[in-house]
C-alpha cells in the first residue's frame, strides 16, 4: 500500500504535536519514524491508525484521499497496528484473543482459526501455543500474534510503535526478519523508534522527527552523528566508562533457592561489592525479576540467606522495610503503577519520601525542597506538577530524586525503558555517581548495549538457571545474545571449572 | 427424617437458590462487561415488591416478572448512565441505590403489604418427574426453577462459546483493546449492564411470587440477599457454572440452618439463621487464600511436594476479577 501524508497537523492546546507534516512510504518498504520522547511520533501515528483525526491534511492511501474515524476503521483500510504494549487481552487464551475482533458466525469457528492461525504462525516460524495463555507469552511472543492477527484480518500496512522495547536479543532479530520479509512481499512497514541502531538496522528510509516538525528524511547508508543531530538539535556524548576501585561487601548471597510462579532458582552465590554495577540479563520471566525482589525482601527465598555489609547481617526473610531502614532501595519498572502515587504532586513526593516530622506539613520547606531537587535532577515540571503528567524520562529523574542519601543498594528494574537518549545518559551519570560514592547497583535490563555499557559483571538468567557472574568487558552483544537464548551455556561450565 | 422427605427438601434449596442464581448470572455478566452494579440488594426488594404490586393489581404473574425485570433494568440504568455518561463513581452510585430502592420499596410496599396475591404453581414435568431420586428433586419445580437451570447452562454458552460473548469479556478486561478491535465499548457496557440487571430484577418477582410469596416489608427475610449475591459473583469468580455452585452452597447452608434448629435446641435460632452469611465469607476468604503473603510465606516452609500441591489447588481456586471492573473507559 501506498500511504502519504500532506501537511498533518494536531494541536492539543497551546501544543502542536504534528505541524505540517509530509512525507510518503512506498510499498514493500520500511519506512523509520525517528524522535526522541515527545517529538511527536506516537501523535502521528496515531492519526494514520484512527486514534485522532488530525485538525488540518490529509491521507491519501494508493492516491486516493480517506478519512480514518476509528481504529476499526484503519484496519478496515488496511492499517494495523502493533502498540508498544501489545493491546492484548492477557487474561484470555491465544486464539480467543486472537479471533477477537474478527467478523464472522455468532459461534465462532475455533477449528478453522485454529489451523489458520498455525498457518501463519509457521509461515514466519513463530511458535505459539493457541491453547496457551496471552498472560504466559513473552512481549515478544504477543507482539508476534499481534502481527499475525493484523495479517490476518487483511493489514496491508503495519505501523510498529517502539516495537524493540522490553523484548530479548533472538525475539528482535526474529522481528526483524518478520518485516524484512513482509515488506518483500509488498508489505508497507512504518518503524517508529527513539533507538538508532534498530532503526539504522532495519530501515530503507528514516523520517526524523522533532518538537512537532519534519525535521527531514534520509537516505541509507545512515550516519549516526548526522541523525542523532536532526533528533536533539545538538550532539551528544556519553561520559567515557570510569574504572572504579570496588570496596567491602554489600551484599552476600550465600546459595539461594528462589521460587516463583513457573521458575525456580537454585543454589545462587554472589558477593556484591561497594560500588559495583551488576547487569541481569535475560528474557523476561527467566527468574531476574525474582531475584531482584528477593534482594530486597519482596520475595523470600525457600533456601539459602541474603547479607548486608561487611558485619554480614542476616536479612534472610526480612520485610522489604527492613531492608529499606538498611540503605536498600528498590526502582520497579512499573513507574506509575509500584513506584509513584498518580494524582500527588513533585512536591507530595518528596514529603513523603522524606518522612517529615510533626503532624502538619510544612510546605513553605517542602516546596523548596522540590525546587531544588526539580533544579538538580533537571526534571520537566513544577513543584505542582503530578506525576502522572510527566513524561517517562521525567518520571525515572523524579523517581532518582526520590531516593534517599546515602544508600548502600540500589536494585532497578529497567532503568531507561522507553526512555530517549538524552534522559538515558543523564539517568545513568546519575546512577554513577552514586557508585562513585560507594553504593551498589543491581538492574535488570532487556537491553543488552546497556547491560554490557554499564555494569561492572554480568548474570546472565534462563528458565531460572543463572550464570557464574561474568565479567562484563569480556562480553560481546552476540555473545549474550546467545547465552540469554539458552545456547552456550555448557562452554559457560567449563570455564568456571577452569577458573 | 425419611428418604423421601430429604429429597423433596432438597427439591426446595434448588428452588430456593434460583432467585440468588437469576441474580448472581445477571451481575456476573455486567461486571464482565465492567460494570460493578451494587444496588443489588435494593433493588431485588425493589423488584419484589413492585412485581408483587404488578400481579396483585392485574392478576397476571407474567405481567408481575416483566415489572421485576424492567425495574432491575432501570436501577441498572441509573448505575451505568452515572459511571458511564456522568463519570461518576460506579461504587457509590450503587450504595447510595441499595439504600434508596429498599426504603423504597417499604415505603411503597406498604399498603400491599401482607395480602395474598397469585403466585406460580409448580409444573411437574410428566415422566421425567417419575425418575426416582432425581425426579423428586429436579423436575418437580416451578417454572422459573427450571428457567435458573437453563440460564446457567445458556450464560455460560453465551460468555464462552459465541462471538459477542468473547468480546464482552474484552470489554471487561481490556477495554482499549476491544475498542482498537472495534467494540463500541461504552454501547456495549450500557447493554449488557442492563440486560444484566433485567435478569437479576427476575430474582424479585422469584421470591414474591414464588419462594417467598407476596410482600411483608421489613420482615420479607430479603434484606442481606442482594449482598450475598454480590459474594457469590466473585466466589463464582464470574463464572456461571462455579457462581451456581455458590448460589447452591449458600442455600443449601441456610437449608442445613432450618433442619438443625430442633436438633439444637441450646442454640438460639438467630446463630442458625445468620450463620450462612459467615461461612459465606470464609468460604470467600478460603478461595481466595492464596493471594496472600503470610500463606505464601508459611507455604515456603512445607516440603517441597506437599507445597507444589497446596500451590497448585490455590491456584485453581483463585479467581480474577475483569481487569477492567469498575473502570470508566474514555478513548483518548
Amino acid at each position: 500500500m501506498h500511504i502519504e501524508l500532506r501537511g498533518i497537523t494536531k494541536c492539543f492546546g497551546a501544543l502542536r504535536a504534528n505541524d505540517n507534516i509530509s512525507f510518503a512510504v512506498p510499498p514493500s518498504s520500511i519506512h523509520g519514524i525517528l524522535g526522541e520522547n515527545g517529538a511527536g511520533k506516537s501523535t502521528l501515528m496515531k492519526i494514520l491508525s484512527g486514534f485522532y483525526s488530525p485538525d488540518s491534511g490529509d491521507i491519501l492511501l494508493d492516491g486516493k484521499k480517506v478519512r480514518i474515524a476509528s481504529p476499526a476503521d484503519a484496519i478496515r483500510h488496511g492499517i494495523g497496528m502493533l502498540h508498544q504494549d501489545p493491546l492484548d487481552f492477557p487474561p484470555l487464551k491465544v486464539i480467543d484473543d486472537f479471533i477477537l475482533g474478527s467478523k464472522g458466525n455468532l459461534i465462532p469457528n475455533h477449528k478453522s482459526a485454529t489451523r489458520e492461525f498455525r498457518e501463519l504462525a509457521a509461515r514466519f516460524g513463530f511458535s505459539i501455543d493457541p491453547e496457551s495463555y496471552v498472560d504466559t507469552l513473552t512481549v515478544g511472543e504477543r507482539q508476534q500474534l499481534e502481527i499475525l492477527r493484523l495479517l490476518w484480518l487483511g493489514a496491508r500496512a503495519l505501523i510498529l510503535d517502539e516495537p524493540t522495547t522490553g523484548i530479548s536479543l533472538p525475539q528482535k532479530e526474529k522481528l526483524f526478519a518478520t518485516l524484512k520479509k513482509l515488506a518483500s512481499e509488498g508489505m508497507t512497514i512504518l518503524f517508529v523508534s527513539h533507538k538508532l541502531e534498530d532503526v539504522e538496522a532495519l530501515c530503507n528510509k528514516v523520517s526524523v522527527l522533532r518538537q512537532g516538525k519534519l525535521v527531514g528524511s534520509v537516505d541509507p547508508p545512515f550516519a549516526t552523528g548526522a541523525l542523532v543531530e536532526m533528533m536533539f538539535g545538538k550532539e551528544i556524548a556519553l561520559e567515557p566508562k570510569a574504572q572504579l576501585r570496588f570496596g567491602s561487601n554489600v551484599l552476600h548471597i550465600k546459595h539461594v533457592d528462589l521460587e516463583g510462579i513457573r521458575i525456580q532458582i537454585k543454589g545462587l552465590d554472589l558477593q556484591v561489592r561497594a560500588g559495583e554495577v551488576i547487569g541481569l540479563a535475560g528474557m523476561e520471566g527467566s527468574g531476574q525479576t525474582l531475584f531482584l525482589g528477593a534482594c530486597a525482601g519482596l520475595a523470600q527465598p525457600v533456601g539459602g540467606s541474603f547479607c548486608l555489609d561487611e558485619d554480614e547481617k542476616d536479612m534472610t526473610g526480612r520485610t522489604y522495610h527492613e531492608f529499606r531502614k538498611h540503605g536498600v532501595a528498590y526502582l520497579p519498572a512499573a513507574r506509575l503503577e509500584q513506584a509513584l502515587v498518580p494524582g500527588l504532586t513533585l512536591t507530595e513526593h518528596f514529603i513523603l519520601s522524606e518522612g517529615m516530622k510533626g503532624l502538619f506539613i510544612d510546605r513553605k520547606k517542602a516546596e523548596a525542597l522540590a525546587k531544588s531537587r526539580i533544579q538538580v535532577f533537571n526534571i520537566k515540571g513544577r513543584p505542582d506538577s503530578t506525576v502522572e503528567s510527566l513524561s517517562g524520562g521525567n518520571q525515572q529523574r523524579a523517581l532518582l530524586a526520590l531516593m534517599r542519601d546515602p544508600l548502600k543498594l540500589i536494585l532497578v528494574e529497567h532503568p531507561t525503558r522507553g526512555l530517549d537518549i538524552e534522559s538515558t545518559i543523564y539517568i545513568w551519570n546519575k546512577l554513577k555517581e552514586r557508585c562513585a560514592r560507594g553504593t551498589s547497583i543491581i538492574f535488570i535490563s532487556a537491553d543488552l548495549d546497556e547491560i554490557l555499557k554499564y555494569s561492572d559483571r554480568v548474570l546472565v538468567f534462563f528458565a531460572g538457571r543463572v550464570s557464574p557472574p561474568l565479567e562484563a568487558s569480556t562480553l560481546s552483544v552476540e555473545r549474550l545474545g546467545r547465552l540469554i537464548g539458552g545456547k552456550d551455556w555448557e562452554t559457560l561450565e567449563t570455564e568456571a571449572a577452569h577458573a | 427424617m425419611n428418604n423421601s422427605a430429604l429429597f423433596v427438601s432438597l427439591g426446595g434449596v434448588l428452588a430456593s437458590a434460583a432467585p440468588v442464581l437469576f441474580a448472581v448470572i445477571g451481575e456476573t455478566i455486567s461486571e464482565r462487561a465492567g460494570v460493578l452494579n451494587l444496588s443489588m440488594n435494593g433493588m431485588i426488594l425493589l423488584s419484589a415488591m413492585g412485581s408483587f404490586a404488578v400481579a396483585l393489581s392485574t392478576g397476571s404473574v407474567v405481567l408481575g416478572f416483566l415489572a421485576g425485570a424492567l425495574i432491575g433494568a432501570l436501577v441498572s440504568l441509573v448505575v451505568v448512565f452515572a459511571s458511564l455518561t456522568l463519570l461518576q463513581s460506579q461504587v457509590a452510585v450503587g450504595f447510595v441505590l441499595a439504600l434508596l430502592c429498599r426504603d423504597l420499596s417499604y415505603f411503597l410496599g406498604s399498603p400491599i403489604m401482607g395480602q395474598v396475591g397469585p403466585r406460580i404453581s409448580q409444573l411437574p414435568i410428566p415422566g421425567l418427574e417419575q425418575i426416582p431420586v432425581l425426579g423428586t428433586i429436579l423436575f418437580r419445580q416451578d417454572m422459573m426453577t427450571y428457567l435458573s437451570f437453563i440460564l446457567v447452562i445458556l450464560a455460560w454458552f453465551f460468555i464462552f462459546k459465541t462471538r459477542p460473548g468473547l468480546t464482552l469479556r474484552g470489554i471487561g478486561e481490556r477495554p482499549a483493546a476491544a475498542f482498537v478491535r472495534g467494540a463500541n465499548v461504552n454501547r456495549l457496557r450500557y447493554l449488557y449492564a442492563v440486560l444484566g440487571g433485567a435478569i437479576a430484577g427476575l430474582a424479585g418477582p422469584i421470591y414474591s411470587l414464588s419462594v417467598k410469596a407476596g410482600w411483608k416489608g421489613t420482615i420479607s427475610g430479603l434484606d442481606g440477599i442482594g449482598w450475598i449475591v454480590l459474594s457469590i459473583t466473585i466466589f463464582g469468580g464470574w463464572k456461571p457454572f462455579r457462581a451456581a455452585f455458590g448460589a447452591y452452597l449458600f442455600a443449601f447452608l441456610q437449608w442445613l440452618g432450618l433442619v438443625l434448629q430442633p436438633s439444637l435446641p441450646s442454640v438460639p435460632s438467630q446463630v442458625l439463621q445468620v450463620a450462612p452469611f459467615p461461612l459465606m465469607i470464609l468460604t470467600l476468604l478460603f478461595v481466595n487464600i492464596g493471594n496472600a503473603e503470610w500463606v505464601e510465606r508459611s507455604l515456603a516452609r512445607l516440603p517441597e511436594n506437599v507445597r507444589r500441591d497446596i500451590a497448585k489447588v490455590l491456584r485453581a481456586m483463585n479467581a480474577t476479577p475483569p481487569a477492567a471492573l469498575g473502570v470508566p473507559f474514555e478513548k483518548e
